[in-house]
């Protein structure tokens, strides 16, 4: 009788919330709750004791947060600067996962970004694991922080004060180290449609590329971005686990963006691949670890931003 | 040890009472419902032998922080032969000698049939992807293969 009475309790200390309202609100009164999505960087810092929660917001339910739409795509400013938003803009909740990211709808828009969610852990991880939970680790070898970070991304954050909107590059303030404010939810993302809905152009809208030691389950011992924005025609890239916050090459972007065909794919000339591959190289500063050398993490992105600008723009 | 909640598994309410507010489903699972099906291995979603359905989605239950599925519909390994009759993947497994050490079994029995609910015949690389987040240090997969298979040709008849 007294478990039973027990069992129609609710836990004291968790709390599962359906909207942004709940959720903030239970974290303003709990300065000590912490913010649980998927789980899958959570759960694991938990079951190693390496973080002990007190209270928990669980925000999975929160519809408001999930899935993705279109903004302003009729061509109106999108909130995103003078050039950008020509397209209309991407709302991506936070609580979207690597598997909805893979779906064919959302490939169409950002092709990119699904390349980089079908690289990540398992089918268990990408079922569970959310573009919201990778920016609040934020670490280094997060797969979706370089394509975001090409994508210029606007990080959209929300408390019981208040909204605020932070560019990833203010956002990610160093290895797993983010400007998110105790009480602040991360409720998505805003980036830019770097082409129209319907292009009809045959140029790529980009790509990820990653380099591990095998093809499933395995954290990046290198990765990258590159996006054509069709937009401003410019070619924007972002490296991943070759410095502490994920880079932009942006000379090599600047060199490379005039000098190819944005009307349809060509032969690209080989000396601008070269150039444009060791000046991506230059641009990163990567370290020796566990997982790989400096000098081998340099060579990759070379190598991958190579492929991703002929993958593009090439013609065969 | 404060936290008292109600969990939905396998289609019965199971109250879980007097928990620490960090256990894992899998803990909880195993240790406070008796359902040991569920195999515990890693705990950083590595092996995949602790995996479960929540609301239709196959998910490592040690990544998931239990008092949170409070409301969810929780399906384990053991739902699947709920009076000894084995399903028709568990079944395969035996039959093709998918099945060595045992341990990692459940979590591929689970993970197998989330695939074939999914793609009823699927490609080899399907397959492949599909228990990517499986290991299995015995068999060297090819045998459960050759159960997925046999599964997705019997479905078909
Ligand atoms: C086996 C395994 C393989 C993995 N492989 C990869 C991989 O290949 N590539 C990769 O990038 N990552 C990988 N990861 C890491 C992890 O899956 C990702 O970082 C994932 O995106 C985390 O999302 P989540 O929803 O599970 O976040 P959670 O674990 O729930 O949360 C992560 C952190 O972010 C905070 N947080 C989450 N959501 C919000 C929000 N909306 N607002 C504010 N704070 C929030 C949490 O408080 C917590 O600190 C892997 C993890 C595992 C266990």
């Amino acid at each position: 009788m007294l478990a039973e009475l027990a069992g129609a309790l609710r836990a004291m200390n968790v709390k599962v919330a359906r909207t942004l309202d709940e959720a903030c609100e239970r974290l303003a009164e709990n300065p000590e709750a912490e913010v649980l999505a998927g789980g899958t960087d959570f759960m694991v810092e938990v079951n190693y004791r390496h973080r002990s929660p007190k209270a928990v917001v669980a925000i999975s339910a929160v519809r408001e947060i999930a899935g993705w739409r279109l903004e302003n795509e009729s061509g109106g400013a999108g909130g995103m600067g003078a050039d950008a938003g020509r397209y209309g803009t991407l709302w991506i909740g936070a609580n979207m996962t690597y598997t909805e990211m893979a779906t064919p709808a959302f490939e169409g828009l950002l092709p990119s970004l699904t390349q980089a969610a079908r690289t990540v852990g398992s089918p268990q991880i990408r079922n569970a694991g959310t573009i919201g939970g990778n920016l609040g680790t934020a670490s280094p070898a997060g797969d979706t922080l370089p394509v975001l970070a090409a994508l210029d991304a606007e990080v959209l954050l929300r408390s019981a004060d208040g909204s605020r909107e932070l560019a990833l590059s203010d956002f990610i303030t160093g290895p797993k180290q983010t400007a998110l404010q105790q009480g602040e939810i991360i409720t998505g993302v805003r980036v830019p449609l770097v082409a129209p809905t319907d292009a009809s152009n045959d140029i790529g809208r980009g790509e990820f590329l990653k380099v591990g030691t095998r093809n499933a389950m395995v954290i990046s011992v290198a990765g990258l971005a590159l996006i054509a924005r069709h937009d401003i025609q410019r070619v924007c890239v972002g490296l991943g686990s070759v410095a502490a916050v994920p880079v932009r090459p942006t000379e090599a972007e600047e060199w490379i963006s005039p000098r190819l065909d944005w009307q349809q794919r060509s032969l690209l000339d080989p000396v601008d691949v070269e150039t444009f591959g060791e000046m991506v190289a230059q641009a990163a500063s990567p370290i020796d670890d566990h997982r790989s050398t400096a000098v081998y993490r340099r060579h990759a992105v070379g190598v991958m931003a190579k492929r991703a600008l002929v993958r593009t723009f090439g013609s065969n | 040890m404060s936290e008292h909640y109600q969990l939905r598994v396998n289609g019965e309410s199971r109250p879980v009472n007097d928990a620490w507010l960090g256990e894992s489903l899998l803990y909880v699972l195993r240790e406070r419902l008796g359902l040991a099906g569920t195999k515990n291995a890693c705990e950083q979603g590595e092996c995949g032998s602790c995996s479960v359905l929540i609301d239709d989605v196959l998910v490592c239950s040690c990544l998931v922080l239990a008092a949170s599925a409070m409301d969810r519909e929780i399906s384990t390994v053991e739902s699947l032969a709920p009076d000894g009759d084995l399903s028709d993947v568990q079944r395969a497994f035996v039959e093709a000698g998918a099945v060595q050490c045992g341990f990692c079994t459940p979590g591929l029995i689970m993970a197998v049939h989330d695939l074939l609910d999914q793609k009823p015949s699927p490609s080899d690389l399907e397959v492949r992807e599909a228990i990517s987040g499986n290991l299995c240090r015995c068999t060297g997969y090819v045998r459960i293969f050759d159960a997925v298979q046999r599964v997705a040709a019997e479905r078909e008849e």
